[in-house]
């Protein structure tokens, strides 16, 4: 029957994130094969050192643009075959940037590996761009951008980045640019982007699912090994400046049902010797459900339907951000109370018991993250890209433990700043302006949703 | 491939099944209680979503927020959520943990009602009004669902009222609501109680009778209102909404077969031809080469009563107009009428959804959820592993049988978000000839 006494977990058994082997091939492309035996599954995943970051000024979205563009047509095939390709074998290929690579992948069943595994090297290798294409992805994202910009979220998301960055910093934009630097880029921009990033000392191929290492290392050098090229390294924009004073600026849209609010400054780079205290402390302060911000302002306040904190890491120092979408007339309540929590963070040494759930839910959820074999994947996927150490999966759960709450303290003393705060308010300017004014957070400004 | 499945019920009727993988010490509980927006009486839609939140909010012996804790502190993920014809609640957690898991959900089917206060239901009737703003009227086109359900089902049918619900009856729930729906529908013989993973078979047999073997019977469902529906509409409906939105989008609906009849499988094949991915029909035909749109997609709803919906949803590119966009999307469903589909893209549509279904095994999670749905329908959790033979039992035929039986004019719904400054001169708003 159904008692009072709470049960106790039971021993708990190992787990061991999957075993992998890295090599390097005489051309310079870089393999990691991880068998992963549970389904008849792979999942094959191109990471290319070629991000939005490195995206030429005035060109900003060149980068996501090429990886599109390498689906629509190689030397051999054109775009539709290339689709009737991947599709038939009951995949698709996935091609993307993030700030600091390019990631193209696809998942399919071990049978059509044979199949799949050319078709993707041909696409990295000897991609030809048609003109038509460009064109037409091109206003696939004139019209994406038309869309992000009606949209309440992605405003708030794109206004706090322009907000927070310089101008001349490559994050103050969109990953996919805006419409007047996609409108602005030819196919000459893309090849020449390709030719001096897309070579193979620039790419790791990394395979996991039901694969033995010899044959997943043999099939990669017979597509890729062939592969000529050196890298031409171009200068890398960095991370940029960042505004240091605490701003409020209003979007404004009329008769807003609710405001979507961003609050946040410049984080840390994803390399900083604090990482496993600050995720820790984030976690804390508003990664979890059970976190400060998002029990106060959802279950004690019922301001919304969530609050959330985090550290967007890349190689150079991405946002740390608050995130939440508030009943307009709290607005600036919503405000307070989330400048109190992060006052508490920093103020005092967290209970251990309040520290012990955020360690316990990192260590335990840590098997549950890497089930499939497109997050196992993605997971090596992330030591190529930060350089993590080999052992950092085998380490992770020790370093999570070992944060103390003095650790966690000093981890909010130095990495969050209440005194640099940027906040983008998306919603209604007649119900929220005063409101906001009271709050005194810094010098606000109103402005109207176009791009810039 | 198939998946082991063992099934046993409590002798208070509670539907158990599992499935056993021990390839990470990981397990996953899921929980299928069979009601829904469905099962909500008129004035109080959004009922069966705000209960389901009622339902983190603590039990006897569980603090409010305090399941969330005890989940997250295990090291565990969870979540809820509500649908026309059911609701779930989920966990997955390392296996050393499943005794608690499965102790919280018994608390809460057995021992809720002692927790629940006035405040508590105020809180969350804010938390879902907030969410209520945030997806649907703080969205572009986030009136979609509930505006494409009131259009396609009958006033007087149980799938015609908002999921979500109207700000006013959220409003007008009372505690004593909540005990009435939970006493009616919280029963554990109208649940299926689903684990996958890493667990001991005799061990959780224990475990779930012990917890959940003494939680008394329900008395009975209220009945629902008359589910059965004719085979098609009868005639176009339709409904033009001008709203703050930058690109016009197109929902047409059909009505189709309900989910896991033979006909089903033949209208998933035919909403994957038209619209799974970027090399379907309508993608290939509306965004890659006459490039009218900006984006296209095809999904069916598979609603398991009374009658499944197929939808194209089609985005228009900035310089085609609603009606151009509406043109274009109609040519292409009388192409695949008239010219009928191909055993090409029957092919790639099966062999894609083929290769999700596999994939989705990999989770847990999904393993459970998918257990207790073929449960919850239709009494078998067995049919996860018929799946990939039924779909491969479809055949062009018989996809073009139900392309010409289901996708004419008679039976479709166009549901038209336009942008407001067009829609003086482009479309007469209120033509909601339905």
């Amino acid at each position: 029957m159904t008692t009072s006494a709470r049960p106790s977990p039971s021993e708990p058994r190992e787990y061991q994130f999957p075993r992998f082997s890295r090599y390097a091939l005489a051309n310079g492309l870089r393999v990691i094969i991880a068998p992963v035996r549970k389904l008849p599954v792979v999942t094959v995943l191109a990471v290319v050192d070629a991000g939005a970051s490195v995206d030429p000024r005035g060109r900003e979205g060149l980068g996501q643009l090429a990886a599109e563009m390498l689906r629509e047509g190689t030397e051999r095939h054109s775009g539709l075959e290339l689709l009737e390709g991947f599709e038939g074998l009951g995949s698709s290929l996935e091609a993307g940037a993030d700030w600091d690579t390019t990631i193209v992948s696809m998942t399919l069943l071990r049978e059509h590996l044979g199949t799949g595994l050319p078709l993707l090297a041909e696409v990295l290798m000897n991609p030809s761009f048609p003109v038509h294409e460009l064109e037409r992805l091109k206003a696939e994202r004139l019209a994406e951008r038309l869309q992000i910009l009606s949209e309440p979220r992605g405003l708030a998301d794109e206004s706090f980045a322009r907000l927070l960055y310089a101008p001349d910093s490559r994050y103050a934009e969109p990953i996919g640019g805006t419409s007047e630097s996609i409108t602005a880029s030819t196919r000459a921009d893309m090849v020449e982007f390709f030719k001096m990033r897309y070579t193979p000392d620039s790419v790791t191929v990394i395979i996991a699912g039901e694969i033995d290492t010899d044959e997943g290392l043999e099939r990669v050098t017979e597509t890729l090994g062939e592969w000529k090229g050196k890298r031409v390294v171009g200068v890398a924009p960095g991370g940029g400046g960042s505004r240091e004073t605490r701003t409020l600026e209003i979007v404004a849209k009329a008769d807003a049902a609710q405001s979507e609010l961003r609050l946040g400054h410049l984080g840390i780079p994803r390399s900083h010797p604090d990482y496993f205290n600050v995720v820790v402390m984030n976690a804390l302060l508003g990664g979890l459900f059970s976190s400060r911000i998002n029990l106060n302002l959802r279950e004690r306040h019922g301001y919304t339907y969530g609050a959330s904190s985090h550290y967007d890491w890349r190689r150079e120092p991405g946002p740390f951000l608050i995130s939440t979408a508030v009943q307009s007339e709290v607005s600036a309540d919503a405000m307070r109370e989330i400048l109190g929590e992060i006052d508490g963070m920093r103020s005092r040494e967290v209970p251990s018991d309040e520290l012990s759930l955020a360690t316990s839910y990192l260590e335990g959820v840590f098997p549950i993250r890497y089930e499939t074999t497109s997050s196992i994947a993605s997971a090596l996927a992330n030591i190529v890209i930060f350089g993590l150490p080999e052992d950092f999966y085998d380490t992770y759960r020790d370093r999570i433990h070992a944060v103390s709450p003095a650790d966690v303290l000093a981890a909010a003393r130095s990495h969050v700043h209440p005194e640099k705060l940027q906040a983008v308010v998306v919603g209604d300017p007649t119900v929220i302006r005063a409101p906001l004014e009271k709050l005194e957070f810094g010098p606000l400004s109103v402005r109207s949703p176009a791009e810039a | 491939m198939r998946i082991p499945i063992e099934t046993f019920r409590l002798d208070n009727g509670l539907f158990v099944t599992l499935s056993k993988d021990h390839t990470a010490p990981i397990v996953a509980v899921n929980l299928w209680y069979h009601v829904g927006s469905a099962n909500e009486r008129m004035g109080r839609t959004g009922f069966a979503h705000l209960f389901e939140h009622m339902l983190f909010q603590g039990s006897e012996h569980v603090g409010s927020n305090e399941h969330f804790e005890l989940i997250q502190r295990a090291g565990g993920t969870l979540n809820g959520s509500t649908w026309l014809e059911r609701t779930n609640y989920y966990e997955t957690v390392p296996s050393n943990q499943l005794a608690l898991v499965l102790w919280l959900e018994a608390d809460r089917m057995g021992h809720l009602l002692p927790a629940m206060t006035q405040q508590k239901l105020d809180n969350q009737r804010d938390v879902v009004k907030n969410e209520r703003r945030w997806s649907v009227d703080n969205q572009p086109y986030g009136t979609w669902l509930e505006r494409l359900s009131a259009l396609t089902f009958p006033e007087s049918h149980p799938f015609h009222h908002s999921l979500i619900g109207s700000m006013e009856d959220l409003s007008a729930s009372s505690l004593d609501d909540i005990r009435q729906f939970f006493r009616a529908y919280y029963t554990p013989d109208n649940a299926v109680l689903s684990i996958a993973g890493d667990f001991d078979s005799a061990e959780v047999k224990g475990l779930v009778e012990q917890y959940f073997g003494d939680i008394p019977r329900g008395q009975g469902k209220p009945p629902l209102a008359p589910m059965d529906l004719p085979p098609t509409f009868g005639k176009p409906l339709r409904l033009v909404v001008p709203d703050e939105i930058a690109l016009p989008r197109l929902y047409l609906a059909f009505r189709s077969p309900v989910f896991g009849t033979d006909a089903y499988y033949a209208a998933s094949i035919c909403s994957a031809v038209l619209g799974m991915r970027r090399g379907s029909r309508l993608h290939r035909s509306l965004v890659r080469e006459r490039q009218v749109a900006a984006d296209a997609a095809a999904f069916t709803f598979d609603l398991a009563k009374g009658g499944d919906l197929l939808v194209a949803d089609v985005i228009a590119r900035p310089e085609t107009t609603p009606e151009k966009l509406e043109e274009e999307v109609t040519r292409e469903i009388d192409r695949v009428i008239d010219e009928g589909v191909t055993q090409k893209e029957v092919d790639r549509a099966i062999a894609l959804i083929e290769t999700d279904m596999i994939t989705a095994m990999q989770s847990a999670s999904e393993r459970a959820d998918r257990l207790s749905m073929f449960a919850t329908f239709f009494g078998e959790p067995e049919l996860l592993n018929e799946q990939s033979s039924r779909y491969h039992a479809a055949t062009t035929a018989d996809v073009n049988e139900f392309a010409h039986s289901k996708l004419g004019p008679d039976n479709r719904a166009a549901l038209l978000f336009m942008p407001k400054t067009e829609s003086a001169s482009a479309a007469n708003p209120d033509a909601a000839a339905a």
